[in-house]
């Protein structure tokens, strides 16, 4: 069965997105991504240092762009004039590449977004020709506006990032759901397994996580976790759950039991 | 010498251009984006572009992140 996520056009098997950030070193980074199976990988955009070991070494030789479609993120950036910059500095990075990650952030204590300037910069990356995946609050109002604008993906919170609280409120991820015309795909508060699969099961189209994997006690294993847990609740949402009942009802026929 | 601020530091650079800078600073080769007094300059215009003293330069590239 063909059951693939298109974004902007570009076509994925996998419905699991993830971080590269908070590994131990970059071999455990390569090793957790390959294992998740995942095809888009994100990064961030920060100063090279200057000065120091010139030798270091480079996220993008063990997350190849030739093997991964790289998603640059504007985490840290907290207005909307901050975001555009580092989404043209990342195309520039990336040769061109114009898929980015949006996020403009509320404040520390709760890495909220800041939903004026994510619909300011949102708009004037659209009109630059940016395709542009949203992080976003749960809200089905500004989900649907920013589809409106031309975002290519939107991507509420399930919890707070980094929080592994899991999906908070399904009811309105659902509502969500229920108008969108691009992919959804939840950003932000997957803490284990389930969480991803009850993401799928309300019908998102994706899952973007970072901690759990990388904050699991063995990462490698959790990533294996989350790509079975992707694949279970997508086809667990393709086929249709039972309906909830609320007193019992037998898989055995009753009648002919030997009395 | 031009005198610049590059990642927010003083610096001294004895070429002209951004591809002197990046080779002075050992990046040369490197996944990188260059801004100079916030405009991207792009790699195809490094050999071109020359600095002068107070120039603000930002050179940034991929980390870890989520």
């Amino acid at each position: 069965m063909s059951d693939l996520l298109d974004i902007a056009g570009k076509t994925y098997s996998s419905r699991l997105l993830i971080g590269t950030g908070k590994y131990k070193d970059f071999e455990e980074t390569r090793s957790a991504i390959e294992e998740s199976g995942a095809q888009i990988v994100t990064v961030a955009i920060r100063r090279t240092n200057i000065g120091q070991n010139a030798d270091e070494p480079n996220l993008l030789d063990f997350v190849s762009p030739d093997k991964y479609t790289i998603l640059p993120n504007t985490a840290g950036c907290f207005n909307a004039e901050d975001a555009v910059r580092t989404c043209k500095l990342a195309r520039e990075l990336l040769d061109g590449h114009d898929l980015v990650k949006l996020e403009v952030l509320g404040d520390q204590k709760t890495l909220y977004p800041n939903i004026t300037h994510t619909l300011k910069a949102a708009q004037t990356l659209v009109d630059d020709g940016f395709k542009v995946m949203v992080y976003t609050n749960d809200d089905p109002i500004v989900a649907k506006e920013l589809e409106s604008m031309g975002c290519v993906a939107v991507m509420p919170l399930g919890s707070l990032i980094g929080s592994g609280l899991g999906i908070l409120n399904p009811h309105n991820i659902r509502l969500i759901l229920e108008e969108a015309e691009v992919p959804i795909i939840v950003d932000a508060g997957v803490g284990t397994a389930s969480d991803a699969a009850i993401a799928m099961e309300l019908g998102c189209d994706g899952v973007l996580l970072n901690s759990a994997v990388a904050h699991a006690n063995k990462p490698i294993l959790m990533a294996s976790a989350m790509r079975k847990a992707i694949e279970a609740g997508r086809e667990s949402f393709l086929a249709g759950r039972m309906p909830r009942k609320a007193y019992a009802a037998a898989s055995s026929p009753l009648d002919g039991v030997s009395r | 010498m031009t005198t610049l601020t590059v990642n927010g530091e003083p610096f001294s650079l004895s070429g002209r251009t951004v591809a002197d800078l990046v080779q002075a600073l050992n990046l040369s080769g490197r996944r990188l984006a260059v801004e100079v007094n916030r405009d991207i300059v792009p790699k195809s215009a490094h050999a071109d572009h020359v600095l002068r003293d107070g120039d603000v330069v930002e050179i940034v590239h991929a980390i870890g992140g989520g």
